[in-house]
């Protein structure tokens, strides 16, 4: 049988729990949404445009929010396979005469998949408020950085499930992984006036490349961007590649 | 001849404990085999070499006539199995889960449509078919996980306990059903089973497996027919002294203690009984019960290890052979 089916075979089966789960999926939409409406415009009326520029604080941290929503969601994907070991269906998806990197790859399809479902919604959200690309070409850039981000922080999240055990230990150890990152990441503040230790360190942080891509395309301007799209585009590609061959490996050594 | 499993010398270890050792085995096409032996004996693991999921320690075996070392993926499409834990995914329907497992084997839509029809039937689920599996009950779930294992038009099923924890009620349904698809589709079943009456009930030929080992292996009743006479069990305080004095009477073929009662093989328990109670007496024993039973497959098991076949009597290095198998599974 072909890679391509079973890929879609186990996608097809995340996308199923994901329309039945309908109180997780409002929930994980609506939180982004309370950060823009509340601490993104609340951010706005108190300090105005950012200092130097005509971009309101809220028009800055949507990218930020749009990548936190990304990496959240993404990096928690993997608990789908904790839960498959808890109840026993790992045995059955192991057993059959397919590989492991089929199995890996339409596992992260499945995560890709729904977090991006929850950026596209924040960015028709965003839309809404005045705040959207300029043309397709932008829009299709963040959709190219949307799919890095998730395919990436997905891997990670499955490299980490396929050597844990406890679902319910697994948001709780991602969290000391999600919140670094997310705090460096230059999403809610402008890094390039931060202090140079943490400028430093965020340049560490590959999601600073995405939300700073993200950025560039939502806003249309460069005014606020660290780095040039394409060095974004670059930098955040190989570390995708990266965690995508990290993710398969380990996946390979999964024990029901 | 062509068998459907062949093996020799398969052998499990996990660290010093042998789970599984050197095990001979040759099964026919169409036979129901059942593995018999306590938790722990090694039967899963052995079931689980056979399917690929677990690599043996050393041996070799020929599964479909596939090797399991050489050609797994060959070995994984011809067999079924249904694990000892449940192993479906409750937030999908009874037909997507078999649905699921099509594609995964590689079925076309039209393959699967009809085969999901004909499995639902066989085991009797198809008016469940649209039902989420956490509304099923346990009888319902098992059965469903055979219909699956059977999905993809496999040579061989292996059934790793197909009734533990099931009422008795179901656990004959269930019978009836493995005995029915054994028919209908002409696969061969393996096994494993710790309750008695399962593998007497179902069993073209039986595998008694101790501490990792075959101990005997034959049909039922030719099992049975091995003890050669009745099972006299007498309830005697201090049975251990009265072994000896049994043991020299020339009615008893065989004597035993087994948790405190003394079991002897005679050829007619009938016309033994009296003979053998005169004889307590005369040596001062006390007797406090007799009963007499013909062969059953429980007292061949207790021939050939010693031991009564029950949970709680399984010997500490069987249990422990269970947390060794557990880690070995993670």
């Amino acid at each position: 049988m072909t890679a391509g089916q079973v890929i879609y075979t186990l996608w097809l089966r995340e996308m199923k729990w994901l329309v039945r789960a309908k109180s997780r999926l409002v929930a994980s939409v609506v939180q982004p949404f309370l950060w823009l409406a509340i601490i993104g415009v609340g951010m706005s009326s108190t300090f105005g445009a950012i200092p130097g520029t005509n971009i309101t604080f809220l028009q800055f941290m949507t990218s930020g929010v749009i990548g936190m929503t990304l990496l959240f969601s993404s990096t928690m994907a993997g608990v789908s396979v904790l839960w498959d070991k808890q109840f026993g269906f790992m045995k059955e998806i192991l057993v059959a005469p397919v590989s492991r990197t089929q199995i890996m790859l339409g596992k992260v399809l499945g995560g890709m998949t729904t977090s991006i479902l929850q950026g596209l919604l924040l960015l028709v959200a965003a839309a809404a408020v005045g705040i959207r690309p300029s043309g397709i070409v932008e829009l299709l850039q963040v959709l190219v950085f949307m799919v890095l981000i998730s395919a990436s922080f997905v891997s990670i999240g499955l490299a980490f499930a396929s050597r844990m055990e406890d679902p319910i230990a697994f948001p709780i150890v991602m969290n000391f992984l999600i919140m670094p990152l997310f705090f460096l990441s230059g999403g809610m503040y402008v890094t390039s006036t931060a202090p140079g230790w943490l400028s430093f360190l965020s340049r560490l942080d590959p999601l600073t490349y995405g939300v700073d891509g993200i950025r560039t395309a939502v806003l249309g301007t460069s005014q606020l961007s660290q780095f040039s799209i394409w060095l974004d585009f670059a930098v955040l590609g190989v570390f995708t590649v990266a965690m995508i061959l990290l993710g398969s490996y380990l996946f390979k050594k999964i024990k029901a | 001849m062509n068998y459907a499993i062949e093996a020799h010398g398969l052998t499990k270890k996990f660290g010093d404990l042998t789970a599984v050792n050197r095990v001979n085995l040759e099964i026919g096409n169409g036979e129901i085999f059942g593995l018999l032996g306590p938790n722990g004996a090694g039967k899963t693991t052995l079931i689980h070499m056979l399917s690929t999921i677990l690599p043996p320690t050393s041996g070799m075996a020929k599964v479909a006539g596939s090797d399991i070392h050489k050609d797994p993926d060959s070995v994984r499409k011809a067999i079924g199995i249904v694990f000892q834990e449940p192993s479906l995914d409750n937030r999908l329907t009874g037909k997507e889960n078999l649905d699921f497992h099509g594609r995964m084997y590689g079925m076309t839509k039209e393959q699967r449509d009809e085969r999901i029809k004909k499995v639902l039937e066989i085991v009797g689920l198809s008016n469940r078919a649209n039902v989420l599996i956490q509304n099923y009950s346990g009888g319902m779930k098992r059965r469903l996980e055979m219909a699956r294992g059977l999905m993809h038009h496999p040579r061989i099923l292996f059934l790793d306990e197909p009734t533990l924890g099931l009422d008795p009620q179901t656990r004959r349904v269930i019978w009836d059903h493995i005995r029915l698809l054994n028919e209908v589709e002409k696969v061969t079943i393996i096994l494993t089973t710790h309750y008695i009456e399962e593998a007497d009930y179902l069993c073209n030929r039986v595998a008694i497996i101790d501490r990792g080992k075959i101990v005997a292996l034959d049909k039922p009743n030719a099992l049975k027919n091995k003890l050669k006479g009745d099972v006299v069990s007498i309830n005697i305080s201090n049975p251990e002294k009265y072994l000896d004095i049994f043991r020299k009477n020339r009615l008893v073929k065989k004597a035993k203690v087994v948790d405190g009662t003394l079991h002897l093989q005679v050829s007619s328990g009938e016309q033994s009984i009296p003979k053998l109670l005169d004889l307590a007496k005369e040596h001062g024993g006390q007797v406090h019960t007799v009963s007499l039973s013909r062969p059953t497959l429980e007292d061949v098991f207790i021939y050939y290890t010693g031991r009564a076949i029950r949970e709680e009597a399984a010997p500490d290095h069987a249990r422990m052979g269970r947390i060794a198998m557990a880690h070995g599974m993670r």
